[in-house]
């Protein structure tokens, strides 16, 4: 099974990109609210083939493929390493159970699929292919097309949801994302004039040289063209005075939308984010560190304080996804490797794990809510308890892990973080992360304290009749992102950690890992204690 | 001042008038035509600065082509969405566009219960 898989694996890099391609087209095809079980095979399949690309890059290291065989500079090149293979792997593993989610969620009246649910799955197909082909190119001009085509996929599902706010949300969006990439793309143009490459590989040697060779016309052109592509990313990113597009997009769209929105779009320039600010870019960029990370800072705090005081429960979830995005920019200047050997990325993805699973499950959770109770207002969650358990249980462990209890995903990241910033000590940094979990606290258990609320019994008569059902389906599936964001902490932080880091760094991230889980622990006590 | 230089030059300005255009101007289809300045000019760049002595450098070319598909998209797809607003509200201006944002989603605190837009796509 395992030479089988291995064998899949240096075909995974183009499949990734054409099945999702190919069946979007297919279910746009077939016809409005269609294609749903073949997008859920096909998910299924990606799964898979992720599976099989992260073992036999953990094994073997990076993959290449030359995309029709032409190879750079004429062609485009595709190159799957440990940080790519983790993303692919998170898209498909919040893609696959969301899209099961979002079958039940638009059919649930019989076979006619909900209005909003019209365009989901061609829209949904491009958007998964959008992020494949991103995560896998590796010249800088491809990642401006893959970020575009993700955009515009994702502009499309916001506006799906019909009404006139969600048109002017999409609108919101499409024109923050075209000036992000707008500026993306100028930088590319600048690096390409300077250096005549856009390929990660041939830029690094390059940028360093010129850089090292202070006052070289092409060390300041790529300055500019380094600071014009972080501009964009950030926008993109909706790090914290540039967020200013996404709780309206996310908080308005239909629920499966925000999911995937929330859990894998925000991801994939964060991705970039990093790839660019810690690969080729980092001479240039390496004394400017701390920005992101007190934009990241204001972003915890004001990103938790909107969500505390949200009037709407999916406004609350999006607002948190503001202030959870913000941990993914504190480590950027803890470039190294803290006392249990992991490095800052390898810790940052596993941060985007913990909380694109996370996410996607609070907001598969608040969209049942909202359409058992037919209400959308944090207060109308109020006897939840007693009729939706189960979801209140997924929402309460994708809690867990968006505070940091152990033992979830959540947790290992954000405690790695803390051991990462102690080691280099930056103290404030500690202070900010422990502040974030206990702010996060306060607006999930906000949720939870309504939800067992004792209604009267008149009400909860009323409540009953009204009472819309939710497809069993879309409970466990929301239920199983949630536990899978919990048991990400448990089983699957070590391998991911290996991943990211390579082959070489395994076995002391192991042994750092287990040793240092312990004080760990006692830790996480701290963090989790409201 | 060499005439790559000039090109660069050239687009940048574009690019600065497209981008202030994105960002200060209130009626959306405005802001779309901003937008496709904003995307000329970062083509220009990269068509002008990539010439070495003279003689163009056909990968940019490719690129530049690819540019402009995208850009062609999203107008089209920013066009469906004011035609969609405007038929919606009326108005397809940024103004009324901002207000009813902070309305009913943007500030989140003021939301009045009964409204029907707001939760529609919840259903």
């Amino acid at each position: 099974m395992t030479e089988r898989l291995a064998m899949l694996a240096p075909l995974a890099l183009p499949l990734l990109i054409l099945l999702p391609l190919a069946w979007a087209a297919l279910a746009f095809v077939l016809g409005t609210g269609r294609g749903s079980r073949l997008a859920i095979a096909a998910a299924a399949v990606q799964l898979m083939l992720a599976f099989a690309l992260a073992s036999a890059v953990m094994d073997g290291g990076p993959l290449h493929h030359a995309a029709g065989g032409w190879g750079a500079p004429l062609g485009i090149d595709l190159v799957a390493d440990g940080l790519a293979a983790a993303m692919l792997l998170l898209t498909q593993a919040v893609a696959l159970p969301l899209f099961i989610f979002a079958r039940g969620y638009f059919h649930q009246d019989g076979a006619r699929p909900d209005a909003a649910g019209h365009h989901f799955w061609p829209l949904a197909g491009f958007l998964v292919a959008g992020m494949n082909a991103l995560y896998l190119s590796e010249d800088i001009f491809n990642l401006y097309v893959t970020l575009e085509l993700v955009g515009l996929a994702a502009v499309g599902l916001v506006a799906s949801g019909g009404g006139a706010a969600q048109t002017a949300a999409a609108l919101r969006y499409l024109f923050a994302a075209l000036l992000g990439s707008g500026a993306y793309l100028l930088g590319v143009a600048l690096l390409y004039g300077a250096f005549g490459s856009v390929s990660m590989a041939t830029l690094t040697p390059l940028i360093a040289g010129a850089s090292a060779s202070a006052g070289a016309g092409a060390s300041e052109v790529a300055l500019i063209a380094a600071l014009l592509m972080m501009a964009g990313l950030l926008m993109k990113s909706a790090l914290f005075p540039f967020h200013f597009w996404l709780p309206p997009a996310h908080g308005g769209a239909p629920a499966p939308v925000s999911a995937l929105l929330s859990a894998l779009v925000v991801k994939a320039s964060i991705y970039l984010v990093l790839r660019l600010w810690l690969g080729p870019l980092a001479p240039l960029l390496t004394p400017l560190a701390w920005l992101p990370t007190l934009l990241g800072t204001a972003a915890i705090l004001w990103g938790s304080w909107r969500a505390i005081h949200a009037e709407r429960l999916k406004l609350l979830v999006a607002y948190s996804t503001v202030a959870q995005l913000g941990y993914l920019f504190l480590a950027l200047p803890l470039v190294g490797v803290g006392s249990t050997g992991a490095s800052a990325s390898a810790i940052l993805t596993l941060q985007a794990l913990a909380h694109g699973l996370g996410k996607a499950a609070m907001f598969a959770a608040a969209g049942i809510i909202i359409h058992a109770t037919g209400r959308d207002r944090v207060d109308d969650v109020a006897g939840i308890a007693e009729r939706l358990p189960l979801t209140l249980f997924t929402f309460a462990l994708a809690g867990v892990s968006l505070m940091g209890l152990p033992p979830s995903g959540g947790f290992l990241a954000k405690w790695l973080l803390i051991d990462l910033a102690m080691a280099r000590g930056h103290w404030p940094l500690v202070a900010v992360i422990l502040a974030g979990g206990l702010l996060a606290a306060i607006y999930i258990f906000r949720v939870l304290r309504l939800a067992f609320l004792n209604l009267p019994e008149a009400v909860i008569e009323a409540e009953h009749h009204k009472a819309r059902v939710v497809p069993r389906s879309a409970e466990w599936m929301a239920f199983t992102l949630a536990a899978a964001s919990v048991l990400l902490g448990l089983f699957g932080g070590l391998p991911l950690l290996q991943l990211v880091d390579g082959v070489g760094a395994g076995e002391g991230v192991t042994s750092g890992v287990t040793s240092g889980l312990v004080p760990g622990l006692t830790s996480g006590a701290v963090v989790g204690a409201p | 001042m060499s005439g790559a230089l000039l090109y660069a030059i050239a687009g940048v300005l574009l690019f600065a008038a497209g981008a202030a255009g994105v960002v200060l101007l209130d009626h959306l289809l405005r802001r779309v035509l901003a937008f496709n300045i904003m995307g000329s000019g970062a083509c220009l760049v990269l068509v002008g600065l990539a010439q070495r002595n003279g003689i163009p450098d056909p990968v940019p070319q490719a690129m530049v082509l690819t540019g402009i598909v995208v850009a062609v998209a999203a107008t089209g797809l920013a066009l469906a969405l004011i035609r969609r607003l405007h038929a919606q509200t009326g108005h397809a201006d940024g103004k009324t566009e901002e207000e009813r944002v902070k309305g009913e989603t943007g500030a989140g605190c003021s939301l009045p219960a009964s409204h029907s837009v707001a939760g529609r796509g919840d259903d």
